[in-house]
């Protein structure tokens, strides 16, 4: 076994050998720009580009013109979500989130609330999901689009995209989803899922970094988004900029494998998480999962360790990269506000781990993890004043704490 | 973010983890930050009735690696101290020899307010001690 060993898959995930292989002629000898007509390097650009988008389409059961290949899920949650809001001004200005989502979704909202826009953050249940009863409520006639996330970066939890797909059909709204953790691990289908926009990139499921895609509904409604970067037209005029060729087949080969692997991995990963769980929860009291186990990916856990804070969990398993909601640990001051709107109190969001599995991961490894952190928590609990005081018959939520 | 060698000595080798007994009158105890915020500090003293020396120090952290290295050190400079020179400990004398980074700076403050928080309980339970002492003469009926 190496170390360090990486259970942080939500994060990033390392190119796959097979995807770099696909990628590398596209530096040096198929360098050519898709959008030269005229000569074979431009065609040769341009078909594995197509054929790049017909396996990210195929992933998600959409057809290759659905496909705009942006920089990112950070560009094509802008995309979709500035592009709808502009294209659809004059029918209403309304937007419905959750307050879960990632960054670049709530980011992007709030940036259209200064600009005149009006959104209903929806809150989450104790199970990280929205009620679908608050969705319907918050729905007026200026609804334009409603945004919610697949499946949550920090908990993993899904939400219910099916019937949030056949409320905003009912209603004629358009639906948007960033599906950045969901695709190429779950089987998820455009159709069934009845969304118009969805959000994906490539280095969530093995492919590079720097390239992603936003697929955008063309029948049944066909959606139309004001385009946000202005140039050569490419991308059916919805995303200007000379297309990034290796990414983009790199991309395409990762959509590819996910398709051919994903049953037999995601239940491979789905065993060695539920072994950790278990695992941790035999050797260790007082640890919570974070979000509904039950509507969640299967290769993320996360749990909050009471009585311990994150940042020095983290330094005890210097060997492990997993990530946590504290804020020690991040560039924010303010712990995660994703546990936070769970409900389940800032010191618990302080001590909480988030693990993501991936492709690599072994059951030897998910074995010393469970070992490192166990001997850590007991560690840490030992120099812990909560855990002493609760041991001593301490109510912590009783008493008087001076913030600072 | 990459930690001072000197911080990850106290993390991994912390000095005087521990309680002593609260309700012993020579001892000081401080509880200082919420868990909210992500620390807690318990820092406790023992003075020596005779001489007002520090004999002993003891603390338990809920934090960061910084919160449990600055009370670590905190015990270690508060034993062999007397009352009035363990007050003069400042937080930037922690940041200094942890070299804390600026983000890290609230847990030496905090470890500055559980000494002080500890000194306090300590003189408290002395001067109320006194009090006491006259309350009981006046209170108890002579048997």
């Amino acid at each position: 076994m190496k170390l360090p060993i990486y259970m942080d898959y939500h994060a990033t995930t390392p190119v796959d050998p097979r995807v770099l292989e696909a990628m590398t002629p596209f530096f040096t000898q198929h360098f050519g720009n898709p959008a030269s007509r005229n000569h074979a390097f431009g065609w040769e650009a341009e078909e594995a580009v197509e054929t790049a988008r017909k396996n990210v389409a195929d992933l998600i059961g959409a057809t290759a013109k659905e496909i705009i290949f942006t920089s990112g899920a950070t560009e094509s949650n802008n995309l979709a979500i500035k592009g709808v809001a502009e294209m659809y001004r004059e029918k209403g200005n309304h937007i419905i989130t959750c307050v879960t989502e990632h960054k670049a979704v709530i980011d992007t909202c709030k940036k259209l609330e200064k600009q005149g826009a009006r959104v209903t953050y929806l809150p989450v249940q104790k199970d990280g999901r929205i009620s679908l009863d608050d969705l319907r409520a918050a729905i007026t006639d200026k609804t334009i689009l409603i945004t919610i996330m697949a499946a949550n970066n920090e908990i993993g939890v899904l939400q219910p995209i099916a019937e949030i797909g056949a409320i905003a059909k009912e209603k004629g709204i358009i639906f948007h989803t960033d599906a950045v953790q969901i695709v190429g691990k779950v089987p998820f289908n455009v159709n069934e899922a009845k969304v118009d926009l969805v959000s994906m990139s490539a280095h969530k499921l093995y492919g590079p970094k720097g390239v992603g895609a936003l697929y955008v509904r063309r029948r049944n409604p066909r959606v139309l988004l004001a385009e946000q970067i202005n140039g050569g037209g490419h991308e059916r005029g919805m995303r200007s900029g000379t297309l990034n060729v290796p990414g983009i087949v790199g991309f395409g080969k990762a959509a590819e494998l996910a398709r051919q692997e994903m049953a037999t991995e995601s239940q491979r990963l789905r065993t060695l998480r539920d072994k950790l769980n278990a695992k941790l929860h035999a050797n260790l009291d007082e640890i919570y999962i974070n979000g509904s186990m039950e509507h969640r990916l299967p290769h993320n856990l996360n749990i909050s360790f009471a009585y311990v804070e994150g940042e020095s969990l983290l330094m005890g398993i210097n060997d492990v990269a997993v990530s946590s909601g504290s804020a020690c640990t991040s560039a924010s001051l303010e712990p995660s506000y994703v546990l936070k709107a769970l409900g389940a109190g800032d010191d618990l969001a302080h001590s909480s781990i988030r693990f993501g599995l991936g492709r690599w991961t072994t059951d030897e490894e998910v074995d010393y993890v469970v070992d490192r952190l166990t001997t850590v928590v007991r560690r840490l609990r030992e120099m812990s004043p909560l855990y002493e005081m609760v041991k001593e018959g301490v109510d912590l939520t009783k008493m008087q704490w001076v913030a600072h | 973010m990459a930690y001072s060698d000197k911080v990850i000595d106290h993390y991994e080798n912390p000095r005087n983890v521990g309680s002593l007994p609260k309700d012993d009158l020579n001892v000081g105890t401080g509880l200082v930050g919420a868990p909210e915020c992500g620390d807690v500090m318990k820092l406790q003293v023992k003075v020596n009735p005779d001489t007002g020396v520090i004999d002993d120090a003891k603390f338990k952290t809920f934090g960061c690696g910084s919160a449990i290295a600055s009370s670590s050190l905190a015990t270690e400079w508060l034993k062999g101290k007397t009352v009035d020179q363990a007050l003069a400990i400042k937080n930037t004398d922690i940041v200094a020899e942890l070299s804390l980074p600026p983000v890290k700076i609230h847990c030496s403050v905090l470890a500055e307010d559980a000494i002080k928080a500890a000194i306090a309980d300590y003189k408290k339970k002395q001067g109320d001690a006194k009090g006491d002492a006259a309350a009981d003469t006046h209170a108890q009926p002579s048997a």
